[in-house]
Formats: C-alpha cells, structure tokens, sequence
C-alpha cells in the first residue's frame, strides 16, 4: 500500500518534470538554445516588445510573416515608461529582437544604458493633449478650461484625470508640457493641481478608458490627458462627443530600434523596415491613433475634420529632458502622490 | 563533519549561495558601490547611501510598513484568538471541517488575496461604497485575511494541547471563569500567542503583492518601494539601501521575539471538549467574525470571476484557454497554468531533495549542520524583491540569463526554509542508536538512511512536498522579476491582468485567480488530510 503510493507519487513528480522540462524548451526561442550548441540554427522567429497599447491588424502582420519567413511574436511588458525600464533591467539578456514604441521623453534613458543596436527610427507622432467631454461642458456653466494653467484650479483640477509620468509616457509628456508651459511656476501648478483632487492613473488606459466621461466610456471624469487623434474614434452617429485641448499639447515622436544582444538581428531590421512600410505606415491611425512618420501617407479624411495637430505643440530640448527628467519626475512625485 | 557530509552539505549550501547570497551581494555591492545598472562604479559613496535614508519617501515607507504590520497583526489576533478557543478547545459539530477551511488563507498566495479584496472593495464592488479601495484598511484587512488562519494555527494547537484538568481544578477552588482564563489559560498560552503575534507581524511586513496590488501608487512600505525605486526610477542604489533597511528590520524582529524558530505548520489537531448547548452564543460570537473575514472576500471573488459584460456566465474561465486580445499577455493564461505547474513541480522536487539533506544532516546534531541550517533559512529573511533582482542582475548575462529555470530556482529558495521545518522534527526524532545498531550490523550510511531515517521521513517529506509546491504556486514576489512577459506564470500574468482596463482583462483575472486558489487549497487540504489521519493512525495504534 505504501509502495504503492510513493510510486505514484515519484510518477507524478516525473511527469510534472517532464513537462517543466518542455514548457522551459517552449519558452527559450533560440537565445539559450542557440548560444550552448555548437551550429547556430537560422531562428525562425523575431520578438518584437513593446507598449499595452500596441495593436496592428492581424493581416498585416500575416503578409509579414509571409514575406520574411519569420514567426512574429510581441511581447508587452507594460506601458511606454515601464517598456523602457524592462528594456534597461533585462538589457543583457533582452526581452526579444526589437523594440516598437519607445517615444522622445523616454528614448535617451534606453539609449544611455546601450539598449539599442544601432539608430532609433522615427515611426510616427501625436500630440498628447487633454481632451474634454462635449457633452458635460454643454449641459454645465463651466466653460471648458483654456489653458494648461486652469487645469490647477478647485473648478477643474477635480473633472481632471492624468496618468503618473514615472509611468506613463503620455504622462510624462504632460509634465514635459507643464514645464514648457510656466518654467518658473510648474511645481506651483501641481501642487495646486493635487490640493484641489486631480486624478492620478497608472496608464493611460486606465485614464482613458476607466475614467473618461465620453460616452463609450460612462467614467467621472470630463477632462482626461489623451492625444489630439483621440476624438475620431469617438464619433457617435456622425457627431463629435469629444475634443483636444489644443493649447496643452505635447509632440511625442515613437521609436523604433533593433536591441543589442538580440537572437535575430536580422528578424529585428525586417521588423523595422515593416513598421516604416507605406502599408503598416497607413494603418497607423486606426490602429494606434498616432500620424505616420514617412512623409506621403496618406491619413484618413476624418482625421483632418476631428483631429487636427496643434498649430504650435509644446516642446522641450531633448539634452534638457535628459538632464532633468529624472528629477523632474522625483519633484512631481513629491509634490503629487506625496 | 565528516567529509561525506561536508560533501551532502555542500548542495543546499551551494544552491542558498548561488541564488541567494550571490545575487543580493550582486544587488548591495552594485547599488552601493554606485554603478548603478551599468557604466562604470564610482565607488562607495557615504552621502549619497545617507541621503536615501533620511529621504521622506524612505522615512515614509519605514513608518507604513510598521503601522501596516502593527495593525494588521492586531486585528489578526483580535479575531484569531477567539476563533482559536471555539474552534481548537471545544469539539462540535462542523468545527473540524471549519478548522480546515479557516486555515486555508494562510496558504492562498498573497496575489489571491489581494485580487479577492480589489474584488470586494474596488469601486464595483459590493463594498465599494466603503471607499476603502486603494486605502490602508484595505490593506489591513487583507493581511489579517491570511493571517488569522496564522493565529489559529499556533495559538490553536497550543489551546487544544492544554491539560483541561488545570482549568477544572482552579474553577474547582471556585475560580470565576474570567479568573481561569487569567490565571491558567493566557499563561500557559502566552508563549504561543507571543510567537503567533510575531510571525504575523513579520509576514505583514514582508508582504509584498497585497500592498502593491492595494496600495496602488500612494502607500508603499519598504518591500514595495524596493521594487518602485528599481522599477519606476532605475535607481538601484536606493533599492539596495532599502534592502538593508529591510534586512536589519527583520533580523531585528527575529532576534527580539524569536520568530521564525516556532512556524507551526499543521491545523491538525487533538484533544479539546465537547462544547456545551449554552456556549452556542458564544461559539457565534467567537467564531463568525473570521469567518467573515473569510468568506466575503472569497465570495466577492467569485461572483467578479463569474461578472461578464452581459450577466453571470463560466465566459471568463472559458477566456482563459484564448489568446488574450491586444497584448494583454503573450500566451492564454492555460499556458501561465502549465508554466507555473511546471516551476512548481520543479521547485517541490529540489526543496524536498535538497531539505531532506539538510534535515538528515540535522538529525546528527553537529555544529555544522546548525551553520547549515540557518544558511537554508536565510532567504525567508531576505526580501522576495531582492532576491528576484539580484537573481535578475547576476544572471542576465550568463547562460542562464532569460532562461526559464530561474523561475523554479528562486521558488525553490522561498519553499526550501519551510520544507526543511516540515521534515526537521521527524528527522530529529530518528534514534541516534537505532542508526548506531544498523551500523554495527554492517549497514553502509546510505542502506542506514535508507532504512531508519527514510522510513520516518517518508510521510513528513510529502508534506513538505505539497507545502513547498503549493508556495512555489503562489510566489510573486521573487517570480515577478524572473518570469519573462512570454511565459508567464499565474501570478505575474494575475498581476497583468489586474492592471489592464477593460471588463474581460479584469474578469479573467478574477478568473484565473479562483483557478489559482482552488489549486493551491486543494494542493494542501489533501496533504493536511493525510497528514492528519496519519497522525490519528499512530496516537490510536499506540493506544491498542
């Protein structure tokens, strides 16, 4: 009896080996695999990591496949800031061959730590922007805010939903615009901003998403920190139920990049080369909300009616961000979460 | 020791260096030697280590951390002791099947928990009107949710072992019963209560998913802000700061209370009296707040998992098994089920292999072997987060860097202290001259062992098993730093899942954490089951 069920027991535990040791062959495409045996196999397969807020359409990604031969597969390890601090932890033996959606507040911290093989290619770009509900403002006495600076004040700071720039890369840029905005008076603006009850999400889903009053979403909040492409796809029945702010604006500019150390370099420039190809380029819109980077794509005709780019979009000098953004995101951390 | 043992020694020894010790060195020595996560060390810098210190941040997750622990081990006392006197000292129908029930929390991993609270208080939750979400008494909550089943366990087999003849003779000299209770029963208890009020304690402020999950991005005590200063700002020399900080807190509490020597791990337990029809209130009274505590959660839980867009349906479970939509998750969560099945059979395996080492090694009382043992049960000292980034940081890159098993590695670190504790008693109790009369009838060491130690180790190391993978199911904290995006294991893809918006992420979390819960509850009640009705097999066959 006893016999009978320790041998049950050790053939269980064989079995339960058995298949950790298959999970762990599933789970180690090539880096390993490739780097202990003697002849290096041609990998089959190219990882791309980046953002939650990655989507392509899925034929597109299948006439990829087809072109090239490789298996794609992408892997998000979290948002845009979150993106970039994984890249920077697991550098050494890095989370896959490419890398799509790191953005200008955020790049020079990946491209410091020697993340990247190679350059970093423009992608596309948007304006982060407030947007506000059209309805609430209409139904209510309040005029919707003008200027980043009212977003501080008891009227607005409470129907206010940001994301954290530690992160977050749509929040950062909007501290990147705050600071733009009132260089001398931007820890003043938050700190009045905090008193006075603005909201603080993790991710710019979780703003968007969750929080935004617009009717697909049914969230508390009227004003919400998302992009001047956002209002297109809040169209109900041919009307508008949103708008961007357009004097809050943050110009971001998306990156991609082959990392170094990866298993399939060559998978990796394939990948970059589909990003900036006129058919992924024209599907960027719709499917990410953002513009395309490659001059002569055309984007679609609401666009132009519903997301018009801010005239003139604040920026700040990217050896300025890299100097201070660590600092300016501990300063807003004090002042904001507390 | 001998040289053989030396030589078994060097196994548990090698493996607690190679994925404990290595790696938080890896951790102190670049954090504090200012090298940061690359470039090149700018060697120690006093100023620089004293600045994070006196930080507000720092002083602030110093403070939260011992007033979250304090008040979550006194409410866990509060309803613990109570439950422990109805359920332990008194016999009556149905409080054997609620003693095994009520020790489960203690074994749910701490993620569970922490989705069954987001569950019940999050603002679409039942108790959300509370506005406890993100707050402290969410948090304290939840850690009295695991660790009432602590106190039970502790304080209850220590109520049910005394001798109710004392109690009888002092009510006897006419005693009120508030007298006993004063003068018998908390002495005699005191010592288990103490111990119980410290493992507690040190289990709260080592907790690790609970406060993340709960706390979101406003409260954050040292094991959080551990993970917040590497993960949010790269800054590993606060991390390693902050590691210390951890490291001197808990050996402090160690060395104070003696935590850590008396982990009782078994709800098994004998003894006690009948109850009486009049103490039926009491027994209510005693018993339904833990079970409260308990069961809210737990049902909330399940009621979100069963949530859907449109009413209450298996969708989320069944959701499970498909490709999650726009990168959610590389794999379906069937996948981080079988990943984290996997890691866990692997870790049980090497903690009981490597524990059954140690414990034999134990049982012949050298001073080695004690050296052995407290290397062993280092890593429950050391912060889960430490260890998983310096297992990150040290391995990366090596040809183990990325790789798969050091998920199962860094589980087996966190279950081999108390798979050693499982099994250290039953190897304690071998006869030194049973050992010695095999010997001198000729018997090598290894037909010895085979033969007297194995046969009384045999059932205690399949407790240890259970317990060992039941904790590797669970871990999150250490797993969370290792596990790769593309093979998650249940917990980390929970975790995922928890912090994706939208009413299907949300719900499959939920999901797969009923799916988690049920694995590891079942995992332990069959082993506790067995455990126990071996333990009657002997006390009545020594009886007859």
């Amino acid at each position: 009896m006893r016999t009978t069920r320790t041998v049950a027991a050790l053939g269980a535990a064989a079995i339960a080996i058995t298949l950790a040791a298959c999970t762990a062959a599933d789970a180690e495409p090539g880096s390993t695999a490739s780097a202990t045996s003697g002849a290096p196999e041609a990998p089959s397969e190219v990882t791309l990591v980046t953002h939650d807020s990655f989507y392509l359409p899925e034929d597109l990604i299948a006439s990829f496949e087809a072109e090239t031969g490789f298996a794609l597969s992408v892997v998000a390890p979290g948002d845009a800031g979150a993106l970039v601090n994984q890249l920077v932890l697991t550098q050494d033996a890095p989370l896959g061959d490419v890398v799509y959606g790191v953005d200008n507040t955020f790049a020079s911290r990946a491209v410091e730590a020697g993340v990247f093989e190679g350059n970093l290619a423009e992608v596309d770009y948007s304006d982060v922007c407030l947007n506000y509900d059209l309805a609430f403002f209409a139904d209510s006495s309040l005029e919707p805010p003008a200027t980043i600076a009212d977003i501080a004040t008891p009227e607005y700071a409470p129907l206010t939903s940001v994301t954290n720039p530690a992160t977050s890369s749509p929040g950062l840029a909007f501290l990147l615009a705050t600071v733009a905005a009132m260089p001398d008076d931007w820890e003043g603006f938050w700190a009045d901003a905090a008193g006075n009850g603005i909201r603080v999400t993790a991710s710019w889903s979780d703003t968007y998403y969750t929080d935004f009053s617009a009717p697909n979403y049914g969230g508390d909040y009227p004003i919400v920190l998302s992009y001047a492409s956002s209002p297109p796809f809040e169209v109900v029945d041919g009307e508008p139920t949103t708008a961007a702010l357009l004097d809050t604006c943050f110009r971001q500019v998306e990156y991609a990049g082959v990392l170094a150390n990866a298993a399939n370099p060559s998978g990796a420039e394939a990948v970059v080369d589909w990003l900036l190809s006129d058919e992924v380029q024209a599907a960027l819109p719709e499917s990410m909300y953002v513009y395309p980077a490659v001059d002569g794509v055309d984007v679609p005709a609401d666009w132009a009616a519903y997301a018009p780019l801010a005239e003139s979009p604040f920026s700040v000098d990217p050896a300025e961000i890299d100097a201070n953004r660590e600092a300016w995101i501990e300063t807003w951390t004090d002042l904001v979460i507390g | 020791m001998r040289p053989a043992r030396l030589l078994l020694a060097l196994a548990p020894a090698a493996f607690v260096a190679a994925f404990a010790l290595y790696p938080v060195g890896v951790v102190l020595v670049r954090g504090l030697g200012g090298d940061g996560l690359g470039g090149e060390g700018s060697g120690l810098d006093l100023a620089g280590t004293l600045a994070v210190l006196t930080e507000p941040r720092t002083l602030r997750a110093m403070w939260t951390t011992v007033y979250l622990s304090l008040a979550g081990t006194a409410v866990s006392l509060l309803l613990g002791l109570p439950a422990a006197w109805a359920l332990y000292r008194l016999r009556w129908p149905g409080a054997r099947t609620l003693r095994s029930v009520l020790s489960v929390p203690f074994v749910l991993p701490t993620i569970v928990v922490a989705a069954a609270f987001t569950a019940l208080l999050g603002s679409s939750g039942p108790m959300g009107w509370l506005g406890w979400d993100q707050s402290p008494a969410a948090i304290v909550a939840a850690l009295a949710f695991y660790n009432v089943s602590v106190v039970l366990r502790v304080v209850g087999t220590a109520w049910a072992g005394i001798d109710p003849r004392r109690e009888a003779a002092a009510a006897t000299l006419g005693a009120s019963n508030w007298q006993v209770l004063r003068n018998v029963t908390l002495p005699a208890l005191l010592p288990a209560i103490r111990s119980a009020a410290a493992v507690t304690f040190l289990f709260c402020a080592t907790s690790y998913g609970v406060v993340l999950v709960l706390g979101g991005s406003r409260i954050a005590t040292i094991e959080t802000e551990i993970a917040l200063q590497l993960t949010l700002f790269l800054d590993l020399r606060a991390a390693a700061v902050l590691a210390i900080v951890q490291l001197v807190f808990v050996g402090a509490v160690i060395a104070l209370t003696g935590a850590g020597r008396t982990v009782g791990l078994s709800a098994a337990a004998t003894g006690g009296r009948r109850a009486r029809a009049a103490q039926t209130p009491a027994i209510l009274a005693a018993t339904l707040p833990a079970v409260a505590l308990f069961a809210v959660p737990a049902i909330a839980l399940v009621e979100r998992s069963l949530r859907t867009a449109d009413g209450h349906s298996l969708a989320n479970f069944a959701g499970l098994l498909a490709q999650p939509e726009r990168a959610a998750l590389a794999v379906p969560v069937g996948q981080a089920i079988l990943n984290s099945l996997a890691a866990g059979a692997v870790a049980a395996a090497l903690a009981v292999g490597l524990g059954l080492l140690v414990v034999t090694l134990l049982a012949h009382q050298s001073r080695g072997a004690r050296a052995l043992d407290g290397i062993v049960a280092l890593p429950l000292g050391v912060s889960a987060v430490v260890i998983g980034i310096g297992v990150l940081l040290a391995y990366s890159a090596t040809a183990l860097g990325g790789s798969w098993w050091l998920v199962p590695a860094v589980q087996t670190l966190v279950a081999l202290p108390l798979a050693v504790r499982a099994m250290a008693p039953a190897a304690r109790a071998v006869s030194p001259r049973a050992r010695a009369a095999a010997a001198s009838l000729g018997a090598g060491p290894w037909r010895v062992w085979r033969h007297v130690d194995w046969p009384a180790l045999r059932a205690p190391a399949g407790v240890a098993a259970a317990f060992a993978f039941a904790v590797s199911l669970g871990e999150f904290g250490a797993t969370s730093f290792v596990a790769r995006p593309d093979a998650p294991t249940l917990t980390t893809a929970i975790y995922r899942l928890l912090g994706r918006p939208g009413i299907e992420s949300v719900g499959q979390a939920f999901a797969a954490s009923v799916v988690l819960a049920v694995m590891v509850a079942a995992v332990m009640m069959v082993s506790e089951r067995a455990a126990s009705a071996r333990a009657l097999e002997r006390e009545w066959g020594g009886r007859a």
